[in-house]
């Protein structure tokens, strides 16, 4: 997917929801957004659709992922092999956050899809950091857990831009609406701002 | 068929028959029956060997195996993520394309007869193949993991995390097919002198002890035939540092002071050293010994790549059930596993104490041995395919459907063993044929090392070029671009 001529500034405590049909370009400005993040050097957690987990490690090594770059090397070596239990804690209270009990020493492979993404979103909590970046962050939950994990990214990141298909996540999480159509932003407007009408023309 | 596959068939088929009318096929038999007869009477009345001494060579051969294997995977783990770089390649490329067996008789002039011998002659060449084959996991891993971790990630800890991982099931089983191979290798290597069930072996069979070699080899097979059930994945470190100790526990034998300076100083060519004129030296070498031991290599394994092929197009439909009955293919598993379990030298070694000295049994060993492998291989992946529900049965369906449906993927398994039976023809010198390896025994012997590397360096050449000639050769063919034939030999014992 192409964009063309878009640009977006994005200020410190936006929650921006990316709207509108699949193939528009959500993903392709999240990854535009993702880089220009990286070079401006500052901490994001990053959900990406395909979570990026290693499915032959357990649901603790997939979390405590997020902060390989925290640590040199060797540390990193010794947390694969045999992490302490002050990380085991760690990890353990925020898998309890995002409703998964007593399933941080399963294999990422042994959950089920939704189990899978709370585990992304865990990775994400984990991590910390300034912006979340998230693409579909919450496809595979129902949307009453949806709307609580969104919640949570919004209290831990001050900074967050979700691609999101709910409208009703989107209203309840963003404060500010992008709308993409074709590869060109067709909406930018405060959350408040947008009527129901103008984001279904998206989807026309 | 494609055009081109029938060209190169053709080709095939004209180098095969060029190929008979050079073999020696007729060596001076003592009488075959004879052999067989006695051999035939020690299977029917087996008689226990020393026990001590045969229980001591089973364990050896497990010790070496598993350590010259440890070794190997060890080295080639370390060796798998920088083998994209050319120089990196081209070291695991020039060590695995030395045999076992001839690694052993380089090193033999170094270290001499003790287990650092044995364990570096599975090692170093399993080190090439070992990390060529991690490398290609670690590529075919998916990079979204990767992709996911935070952007400062170093390198190292993003292959341990995310990489690693994902491979590590497929290396895994890897590894327990190649402990096989390395049994294999360790049986061998008693035929050169190191003390494993291969020595005992060729000692009872050259006494004709048939009645206690059977035994033997009896005991080889009860070792590596039910490998999967006693090699536990959790005790393998346990079962590695065993057979250290009891190889370190093994007598050394002394060398001279100062092996490894003058294996350096032989090595150099002997014109070098004496200053003498170089064309002689090259001429002896390489048209009085390389020439015809390439040739000789070339002839038998052309011959035996075709016997392998015949083989195996009429043998794997044995181990389909729907071809030959639920028992039929239960009996054909149980041949194919006995064959392919045997080493070809072993089997090469026992053929010729029967046929007498020409390229025979070589032929009928290497036959037997890869056409086994590839019949194995195309059964399973004939057990994969789906059939229409009235499908016939019987030699029916594997001429109507099984050989032309997985008749690209035969070719290919072919083709691709044929870099193996060049390496095996080469080997099969030592046992008095006259290909590459004859000459390098020979030289090995009179102690001219300079002439055993140059040797060498043409056999290396050659299995380049063969694999090089295969690979292209598949191409044209456009054959298995779907047959993972690493893989799928990994994935035999999961």
């Amino acid at each position: 997917m192409v964009l063309t001529g878009v640009s977006v500034s994005i200020h410190a405590g936006d929650r921006i929801a990316l709207l509108g049909r699949s193939g528009a370009g959500k993903s392709t400005l999240l990854s535009a957004l993702q880089t220009e993040m990286d070079r401006a050097a500052l901490r994001v957690a990053h959900i990406p659709q395909d979570y990026g987990q290693v499915l032959e490690l357990s649901a603790f090594h997939n979390v405590w992922m997020g902060r390989l770059d925290d640590f040199g090397t060797f540390s990193n070596l010794r947390t694969l092999i045999w992490p302490s239990a002050s990380q085991r804690a760690e990890v353990r209270d925020v898998l309890n956050s995002v409703g998964l009990e007593a399933l941080d020493r399963k294999p990422v492979q042994d959950l089920s899809g939704g189990q899978r993404q709370r585990v992304a979103l865990a990775r994400a909590l984990l991590r910390g950091g300034s912006v979340v970046l998230g693409d579909e962050p919450v496809s595979a939950v129902d949307p009453a857990q949806g709307a609580d994990l969104l919640d949570a990214l919004a209290q831990r990141f001050d900074t967050g831009i979700l691609a999101l298909h709910d409208v009703d996540h989107a209203l309840r999480f963003a404060t500010r609406i992008i709308g993409l159509k074709d590869g060109r932003i067709a909406l930018d407007a405060a959350a408040t701002d947008v009527s129901r009408a103008a984001i279904m023309d998206l989807y026309a | 068929m494609s055009r081109q596959r029938r060209h190169v068939l053709a080709g095939f088929a004209a180098l095969t028959l060029l190929a008979f009318l050079w073999a020696d096929l007729s060596g001076p038999a003592p009488d075959p029956w004879l052999t067989l007869r006695q051999v035939g009477w020690g299977l029917m009345h087996p008689s226990l060997p020393a026990l001590p001494a045969l229980t001591y060579a089973a364990a050896l051969t497990v010790a070496f195996a598993l350590c010259g294997v440890a070794l190997g995977a060890g080295a080639g783990l370390l060796l798998a993520p920088l083998y994209q770089f050319t120089p990196v390649r081209w070291l695991c490329v020039s060590v695995r394309a030395v045999h076992e067996l001839f690694w052993a008789l380089l090193l033999l002039n170094i270290t001499g007869l003790s287990p650092t011998t044995g364990i570096l002659a599975i090692g170093l060449p399993y080190a090439g193949i070992f990390a060529k084959v991690f490398a290609e996991y670690l590529e075919e891993a998916s990079p979204a993991p990767s992709r996911a971790l935070p952007r400062a990630t170093g390198q190292i800890t993003r292959l341990l995390w995310a990489n690693l991982p994902q491979c590590l099931p497929q290396m895994r089983s890897y590894a327990l097919y190649r402990v096989e191979c390395g049994m294999r290798s360790s049986a061998v290597l008693g035929f050169i002198g190191l003390p494993t069930l291969g020595f005992q072996l060729e000692t009872y069979f050259r006494q004709a002890h048939y009645d206690q070699a059977i035994v033997v080899l009896a005991v080889f097979f009860a070792l590596i035939l039910p490998l999967r059930y006693w090699l536990r994945w959790r005790l393998a470190l346990l079962f590695i540092l065993a057979g250290a100790a009891l190889l370190a526990a093994q007598p050394v034998p002394p060398m001279a002071d100062g092996a490894w300076l003058r294996f350096f100083q032989d090595i150099v060519p002997a014109p070098i050293r004496l200053d003498q004129p170089m064309l002689p030296w090259l001429d002896k070498v390489l048209i009085g010994q390389a020439w015809p031991g390439a040739i000789n290599t070339l002839v038998l394994s052309q011959i035996a790549l075709a016997l392998s092929a015949l083989l195996a197009a009429v043998a794997f439909p044995m181990i389909v059930p729907r071809v030959s009955g639920r028992i039929g293919a239960a009996v054909g598993h149980g041949l194919l596993v006995l064959v392919r379990s045997t080493p070809e030298y072993m089997l090469a070694f026992v053929l010729l104490q029967v046929f007498g000295p020409s390229m025979l049994p070589a032929i009928l060993a290497l036959g037997l041995h890869n056409g086994a492998i590839i019949a194995h291989l195309m059964g399973r992946h004939a057990s994969t395919l789906t059939l229409r529900h009235d499908a016939p049965r019987g030699l029916t369906l594997w001429g109507w459907e099984l050989f032309p449906r997985l008749s690209g993927s035969f070719w290919a398994l072919c083709l691709y063993r044929w870099e193996i039976i060049i390496r095996e023809s080469a080997i099969m010198g030592i046992l008095g044929i006259t290909t590459l390896g004859f000459y390098v025994q020979r030289n090995v012997q009179e102690l001219r090392l300079d002439r055993v590397v140059l040797l060498l360096l043409v056999t290396i050449g050659i299995t380049l070029a063969v694999d090089h000639l295969s690979r292209r050769l598949r191409r044209t063919m456009r054959l298995g671009n779907d047959l993972r034939i690493e893989t799928s030999r990994g994935q035999w014992r999961t």
